[in-house]
């Protein structure tokens, strides 16, 4: 199902959660609402469900208007950040729950109710927990549980809000594969909620970078990240220098022989990947020097500090892989110099 | 090995032990003290209602139980508490609901509003009855027109017994109604249940020891009420009478058997309010 949401305004007394957001989503995308807490994206992710009602705008679904749609007419599927699993049912009896409240009508009969719950329990590989309360699952398990629930009336909008905020690393790391996987099995169009950047950059197909009510930019997670549309994006999105030229960052840059191409901007920021480095031998005159390195797995972060004239120092982040940073053979301390291959511009 | 962690477990135990260890003296005296308390204001009053209510054999108390205005005061005292209780479940439930699953303007006004019954003395709250209702009230007129009678009859006892009574079951139900937030409730209508199925299916299982529990208390005060059903009952025999205001008229006439015999029933719905208490309490925590 496909879902376009259209000027939509949401405010808690002063405070503006959403402003005027525009977004089109097609059917069977893998989307992530990215941003920093606050911004307003799990309001939207409500606006959507129907459990908050926007104060301007449209919410359509597959092209029916649904803005004023009771939540359980939308034909969605919610699942919250902290399960709200029914504690005082088993397991069976949380996934099962959705066909039981059925009309009586729609309701099929308990041996299919039965059927189609094991298979969703399948599915999420938790059959075996069947009959256990929700308070004797780990919390992976209850992430599960809870998508199994919300599979099991077959929506056609799956909404997650912050899926995996509340695991532990190891377990994280494996959902967010799963969930990937399971959206490519299921093709069911999906909006997740996250505020961080690696979890939208590693599961999502779209990314919609939010900030302060508003989308500041949505695209495919390369696209995101290669070419962010402004510095918010880039700052957000992975790391990066900042080199505000306007300020006098210009001067040391120059006078360390560091070149930026022709300044398009006022500010401009650099991936730490986009910045190479070299031992220092013919430019005597550079001021950076290599002040300590992190050991990143596949990489090294290197840490380079210029000498601080008057205590002002500056770091600047570079990273480069293992087996390049063995080759130049760097000492803590050892004068380098700095080449920026490339730097988005911001004005 | 196991003998060296034995040991340290148990200096740790003792450790602990000696952080919260008082002196002998003040255990003895604060445990003399409570239990003293208890015996004094508890167990020797309740006593003394059993002895008078006995103190001329089974037969004068039996007669005392069976007298017509004893029985009526019974059935009227059960009324209030039926009609009572249910009404204030339904209040209690909704205002809770209210509270903490809306926002709303004036709602901390409410709160405090659902509070008043506790920090106004029962006589004020019957007192008010009587200013609405009564011959020279607000509405005296218009009702003696109409020929409906609230003030010295059972509707009046009825009005400001649920009156006292109506905070006891929303108080129980907020706090926790709060700590449990609404996911759940959000949960299931996303998966297409209704309000009603919501409430049935999801809410009540949830609150329903704490439901239990605030029942209870209401129905206890609600049988026990005296201050508030003083004032609007006119203390007519075997019809405005309830249970407490039967005992209070018998004490005043010397009918010692029959007063205590009255108090006993009392004080027997007291002992069962709390043996069921304590089992609501267990199962709560059991939660």
């Amino acid at each position: 199902m496909s879902i376009l949401l259209s000027d939509i305004s949401k405010n808690f007394g002063n405070f503006s959660a959403l402003d005027h957001v525009n977004l089109e989503i097609p059917e069977g995308e893998l989307v992530a609402l990215l941003g920093p807490s606050g911004c307003g994206k799990t309001t939207l992710l409500r606006i959507i469900a129907g459990l908050e009602r926007a104060d301007e705008g449209k919410v359509l679904l597959n092209g029916q208007d649904m803005t004023d749609e009771d939540v359980r007419n939308r034909g969605i599927g919610f699942v919250f950040q902290h399960y709200a699993l029914f504690r005082h049912m088993t397991v069976f009896d949380n996934v099962a729950f959705g066909l039981r409240v059925k009309p009586h009508k729609d309701r099929p009969s308990e041996a299919i109710i039965r059927k189609n719950v094991h298979d969703l329990l399948n599915l999420v590989q938790l059959d075996w927990l069947h009959d256990r309360f929700p308070d004797q699952l780990s919390g992976g398990q209850r992430q599960r549980i809870a998508l199994a629930r919300a599979l099991a009336v077959e929506p056609s909008v799956l909404l997650l809000d912050e899926p995996f905020g509340a695991l532990d690393a190891s377990v994280r790391k494996d959902l967010r594969l799963w969930l990937r996987h399971l959206h490519q099995d299921l093709n069911v169009t999906t909006i997740f909620v996250t505020h961080d950047q690696e979890e939208a950059m590693e599961v999502a197909n779209q990314i919609v970078v939010f900030n302060k009510g508003r989308i500041e930019q949505k695209g495919t997670p390369s696209e995101i990240y290669d070419h962010p549309s402004n510095d918010f994006v880039s700052h957000f999105i992975g790391q990066t220098n900042v080199f505000h030229l306007e300020k006098g960052d210009s001067d040391w840059l120059k006078s360390a022989g560091i070149v930026l191409d022709e300044p398009r901007g006022i500010t401009a920021h650099v991936r730490p990947h986009n910045i190479a480095v070299e031992k220092q031998t013919d430019k005597p005159m550079s001021p950076i020097f290599l002040k300590d390195w992190q050991h990143l797995g596949a990489t090294i972060r290197l840490e380079l500090s210029r000498e601080g004239e008057n205590g002002s120092a500056k770091t600047v982040f570079a990273e480069m892989p293992n087996e390049q940073f063995r080759q130049l053979e760097l000492a803590k301390g050892d004068k380098v110099s700095l080449f920026i291959k490339h730097a988005h511009w911001f004005n | 090995m196991s003998a060296i962690i034995q040991a340290t477990n148990n200096t740790k135990a003792q450790l602990q032990h000696h952080a919260l260890h008082e002196p002998t003296w003040v255990k003895t005296s604060l445990i003399v003290i409570a239990v003293g308390f208890l015996v004094l204001f508890l167990c020797l009053p309740l006593g003394l209602v059993l002895f008078q209510a006995f103190s001329k054999g089974w037969g004068a108390y039996w007669l005392a139980l069976t007298q017509p205005d004893t029985q009526a005061a019974i059935r009227l005292t059960l009324l209030t508490a039926l009609v009572t209780v249910p009404l204030n479940t339904v209040f209690g439930v909704s205002a809770a609901w209210a509270i903490t699953r809306f926002e709303f303007k004036g709602k901390s006004f409410l709160t405090t509003l659902i509070d008043l019954p506790f920090s106004v003395s029962p006589v004020i709250s019957g007192v008010i009855f009587v200013l609405l209702f009564g011959a020279e009230g607000v509405f005296g007129e218009w009702l003696a027109e109409h020929d409906v009678k609230i003030i010295f009859a059972v509707p009046g006892i009825i009005l400001a017994t649920s009156f006292v009574t109506f905070p006891f079951v929303a108080r129980q139900l907020i706090p926790l109604m709060q700590e449990m937030g609404n996911e759940e409730e959000e949960a299931a209508l996303s998966l297409g249940a209704s309000g009603w199925k919501t409430f049935c299916q999801i809410t009540l299982p949830n609150i329903k020891w704490a439901l239990l529990y605030g029942v209870l208390l209401c129905n206890a005060r609600a049988m026990g009420e005296f201050g508030a059903v003083s004032v609007v009952s006119g203390h007519i025999r075997g019809m405005t009478n309830t249970l407490p205001l039967h005992v209070e008229v018998s004490y005043n006439d010397y009918d010692v058997v029959g007063a205590f015999a009255g108090a006993s029933i009392l004080a027997g719905l007291a002992i069962v309010t709390l043996i069921l208490k304590s089992v609501l309490e267990w199962k709560q925590g059991d939660r």
